[in-house]
C-alpha cells in the first residue's frame, strides 16, 4: 500500500516543490512503513473504518510535499534536521516503570478520575481513569472504545468530524491520518456540563528501546450544544535523544458550546513536534485556548479556528518560554465567515540563550463578516542576545464594518525595572526570574486548571536559569 | 534629630559621576550621622537624583570619583541589592509597576531576602501577614493593595505609600526619599511624611530629595543642602527652607552662574 508514495511521483505532479528536498526524500513513505499494527480483536467495523480513513491519507500524501523553507508558511522552520531520522514506530509494549512514574507524575490532581494515557501512540489502560463523568459522556480510546460496542454509537460523529477540520493539504495532518490507528476521542452530548477536566496525556517513549520513535496522537472533540468541557492536551517525553511527535485535534463545538482547551508541549529537548490543532466554532458557541510551548527542539503548531456561525467568540492565549538552541514555531489563523464574531490573541514568547521563536498570526475577516471585533497582540521577550524573535500579524478583511486591532512588540528585560527589585535587595539573578515570570504570568494565570498553573508558574519562576539544552 | 556624639552613617567626598558621558556630578560632599534628618534641595537638572541613583547603586550612572563611605563601608563596591542588605533604601520618585507580580509576594520576597542576608528568620505567608498588616498602618492602606500586582493601576499617591511601606518593612540605616512629595495632594503628603516620621529614629538617617519647600513643613530637617550644578552650594537649617521658599533658587544659583 505504502509503495504508491514515491519521491519521484511527487516530482511529476509538483515540479514547483523539486527543490531543494525534491518532495520529501521517502520521509513519509519510511514513516508509512512503520505504521502501528491493528490489534488482532479489533472491532470490524472500526478496523474497516480506520481502513478507509488511512487510505484516505495514504492517497492524498501522494500529492503532497514535506513543507520547506520556501514555503512562505515554512520560512524560518527547516524542516532538514528532522528529515536525517529515519523515524520508527515503538512497538514495544513493556513501559520502563521510571517512564511510567515520570507519566504518572504528570496527570493532573483535577483529572485523577478522568485522563487518558497514549504511550507512544498506544492506549494505556492502567495508566487511564474515567470515571464518574455525567451520562452520556464518552471518552476514551477509540480501539478500547469499540471493544466494549461503542465504536457503532460514535461511528456518525466520526465521519461527521474526522479528517474533516484539518486542511486536506497539510502535510503533517494528511501524514497522521495515513497512519491512524487509534483516536483519543471525546464526546460531551446536549447541554452536559463536565466539571471537571478532562487530559489526555500523550507520551513518547523515545530511544528506551534504543530507536529514534516517532507516536503520532490523534484526537477528537466533540461538544454538542450548550455543553461545556475543560480539555487538558499534555504532550511529554522523557528522553533526551530525538524522537518524532505529529499530533492532531480536531474539535468542533456546537452551538453555544463552550471549551476551555489547554495544550501543554513538553517534550524532550531533543524531540520533534508538529502539531496542529484545528476547530470548528457553531453559532454563539466560545472557544478558549492556552497553548503553552516549553519542550522540543524543534516543534510548530498550527493552530486553526474557522467561525462557522454568527457570533462565535475565540480567544487564544499562547506561551513559548524557550532556551538552548530551540526553535518554536506557532501560526495560528482565525477565519471569521459570518457577523457578530470576536477573537482576542495574545501569544507571548520568551527566547534565551540562541533560541529561536516565530510567531504567525492571520486573522481572516470575510465579506460577510460584518461587526467582527478581533484583538491580537503578540509580546515578546529576547533574555540573551543572540535569541531571535520573528513575529507577523497578518490581517486579511474583506468586510467594511468591523473593529480590528493588532500590536506586536520585542523587548529585553527593562534596566529599570530590574534595579527596583535589586533596590529591594533581590539579586540580579531572581530579579530577572522575577520579570520573566511575571512576563509568562499574564498567559499562564488564565489557565482553569489551579495544579497546572502552579506546576508551570513554579517552573518559569525556578528553571529559567536552568533550563535543560 | 540632632544627636550628640552619634555614628556617622554615610560619608560622600567629592563625588563626581556621569551619565552617558556627560558628567552630572561635580564633587559633592555630604556627610550624614545617625538620627539626621538632611534635605537635599535644588532646581530642575541640580543633579538631586542623580545623587540618590547613585547612592543606591543604579547601573546606568557610572562614578568618575570621589568615594562614599557607609557605616565604614565602601558603597561604591557593592551593587544595588548588596547595597539594599546593608541598609540603604531608595523611595523611588516614579515607582515601577510590575504586572504579574502580587504586591504581598513582592514584598514577602523583599524582606526575606534582607533577613536571610542579616542571618535572621525568614517569614512563611502567614506570619508574614500578621508582621505586614502592622505595617500597613504606618501609611494607613488597605489590605487589598497587597494583592494587587506591584504599583500596576496604584495612583500617583498610593505609589508613593508603598514606597514607604516597603520602607516600614525593610527598616533601613539610610533612607533616601526622591521627590517623594511631588505629584502627592495635601492628603497624601500628610500621609506619607507621618508614614516617614514614625519610620525615624535615633539609629537612622534620612535624606529628603526635594524640589519644594511645602515637604518640609511636615518632616523636619536638620540640615538643607542646597545643590546646583552637580554640588552642594549652600547648607543652612531649617531656616532656609522658608528663605528658598521666598526668594527662590536664583539668589544661591546665580553667583555660580557669574563666576
Amino acid at each position: 500500500m505504502s509503495t504508491k508514495v514515491s519521491a519521484k511521483v511527487n516530482e511529476l505532479k509538483f515540479s514547483r516543490h523539486l527543490t531543494p528536498f525534491r518532495g520529501d526524500g521517502g520521509f513519509a513513505k519510511q514513516i508509512l512503513q512503520q505504521r502501528l499494527d491493528q490489534p488482532q480483536d479489533l472491532d470490524l467495523g472500526l478496523a474497516n473504518w480506520l481502513k478507509e480513513m488511512r487510505q484516505d491519507g495514504i492517497d492524498r500524501i501522494a500529492n503532497l510535499s514535506i513543507p520547506n523553507p520556501k514555503d512562505e508558511d515554512w520560512k524560518y522552520t527547516n524542516l532538514a534536521a528532522l528529515q536525517k531520522h529515519s523515524f520508527q514506530t515503538c512497538q514495544d509494549t513493556l513501559i520502563d516503570p521510571n517512564f511510567a512514574q515520570y507519566v504518572t507524575d504528570r496527570i493532573l490532581p483535577e483529572a485523577i478520575e478522568s485522563h487518558i494515557t497514549m504511550i507512544d501512540g498506544v492506549f494505556v489502560p492502567q495508566m487511564s481513569s474515567i470515571q464518574n463523568l455525567p451520562q452520556g459522556v464518552i471518552a476514551g480510546s477509540l480501539v478500547e472504545l469499540s471493544r466494549h460496542g461503542k465504536f457503532e454509537l460514535l461511528r456518525s460523529n466520526l465521519d461527521r468530524h474526522l479528517s474533516q477540520h484539518t486542511d486536506a493539504h497539510d502535510y503533517f495532518a494528511t501524514l497522521n491520518t495515513a497512519c491512524l490507528s487509534d483516536v483519543a476521542v471525546v464526546f460531551i452530548p446536549k447541554g452536559v456540563v463536565v466539571e471537571v477536566p478532562i487530559q489526555f496525556v500523550f507520551a513518547t517513549s523515545s530511544n528506551l528501546s534504543g530507536v529514534s520513535t516517532i507516536s503520532q496522537p490523534r484526537c477528537l472533540v466533540i461538544a454538542e450544544a450548550n455543553s461545556s468541557l475543560t480539555l487538558v492536551e499534555t504532550y511529554i517525553g522523557m528522553s533526551t535523544e530525538p524522537y518524532f511527535t505529529n499530533a492532531v485535534t480536531e474539535i468542533w463545538l456546537g452551538e453555544n458550546a463552550q471549551l476551555d482547551h489547554i495544550k501543554v508541549q513538553w517534550e524532550g529537548n531533543a524531540a520533534f513536534h508538529v502539531g496542529t490543532t484545528s476547530i470548528e466554532q457553531s453559532r454563539s458557541s466560545r472557544y478558549k485556548s492556552q497553548a503553552i510551548t516549553l519542550g522540543a527542539h524543534l516543534s510548530r503548531h498550527n493552530l486553526n479556528v474557522q467561525q462557522a456561525a454568527e457570533q462565535t467568540e475565540t480567544d487564544l492565549n499562547g506561551l513559548t518560554l524557550i532556551a538552548c538552541q530551540k526553535l518554536a514555531d506557532t501560526h495560528s489563523s482565525i477565519e471569521h465567515n459570518f457577523p457578530h464574531g470576536s477573537s482576542y490573541q495574545l501569544h507571548k514568547c520568551i527566547v534565551d540563550d540562541q533560541a529561536h521563536a516565530i510567531f504567525n498570526g492571520k486573522i481572516q475577516v470575510a465579506k460577510d463578516a460584518q461587526l467582527t471585533d478581533s484583538r491580537q497582540l503578540s509580546r515578546n521577550l529576547l533574555l540573551s542576545s543572540k535569541s531571535r524573535v520573528d513575529t507577523k500579524p497578518q490581517l486579511e478583511i474583506f468586510a467594511d464594518n468591523v473593529k480590528c486591532a493588532h500590536g506586536a512588540t520585542v523587548s529585553q528585560i527593562d534596566a529599570d525595572e530590574l534595579f527596583y527589585l535589586q533596590s529591594r535587595g533581590i539579586n540580579i539573578e531572581s530579579a530577572q526570574n522575577l520579570l520573566t515570570y511575571a512576563f509568562a504570568a499574564e498567559v499562564i494565570d488564565k489557565i482553569p486548571v489551579g495544579s497546572l498553573r502552579a506546576t508551570l508558574n513554579s517552573f518559569v519562576l525556578a528553571k529559567m536559569q536552568t533550563l535543560l539544552c | 534629630m540632632i544627636v550628640e556624639n552619634s555614628k556617622v552613617i554615610l560619608s560622600v567626598k567629592n563625588l563626581t559621576a556621569e551619565v552617558d558621558g556627560v558628567q552630572i556630578l561635580k564633587g559633592m560632599n555630604l556627610e550624614v550621622k545617625a538620627g539626621e534628618i538632611h534635605a537635599v534641595m535644588g532646581p530642575n537638572g541640580s543633579g538631586k537624583s542623580t545623587f540618590s541613583k547613585v547612592l543606591a547603586g543604579h547601573p546606568a550612572y557610572t562614578v568618575t570619583g570621589g568615594e562614599v563611605i557607609f557605616q565604614g563601608k565602601n558603597l561604591l563596591e557593592l551593587e544595588a541589592d548588596e547595597r539594599a542588605k546593608a541598609g540603604v533604601f531608595l523611595a523611588f520618585q516614579y515607582p515601577l509597576e510590575i504586572p504579574g507580580v502580587s504586591n504581598t509576594d513582592f514584598l514577602r520576597l523583599a524582606y526575606n531576602t534582607l533577613q536571610k542576608g542579616r542571618g535572621l528568620p525568614e517569614l512563611d505567608l502567614i506570619d508574614f501577614d500578621d508582621f505586614i498588616q502592622e505595617k500597613l498602618k504606618v501609611v494607613d492602606m488597605d489590605a487589598s493593595f497587597l494583592n494587587r500586582s506591584v504599583n500596576e493601576g496604584f495612583s500617583g499617591g498610593e505609589k508613593k505609600r508603598n514606597e514607604i511601606l516597603q520602607m516600614a518593612i525593610l527598616e533601613p540605616k539610610l533612607a533616601i526619599l526622591d521627590e517623594t512629595d511631588s505629584g502627592l495632594d495635601i492628603d497624601a503628603l500628610k500621609i506619607v511624611s507621618g508614614g516617614v516620621n514614625q519610620l525615624t529614629s535615633p539609629e537612622n538617617a534620612t535624606i529628603l530629595i526635594t524640589h519644594y519647600q511645602r515637604l518640609l513643613n511636615y518632616i523636619i530637617p536638620d540640615f538643607i543642602h542646597v545643590m546646583a550644578g552637580g554640588r552642594i552650594l549652600t547648607t543652612g537649617g531649617k531656616e532656609l527652607a522658608l528663605e528658598l521658599e521666598a526668594k527662590g533658587y536664583d539668589w544661591i544659583t546665580e553667583p555660580e552662574a557669574v563666576a
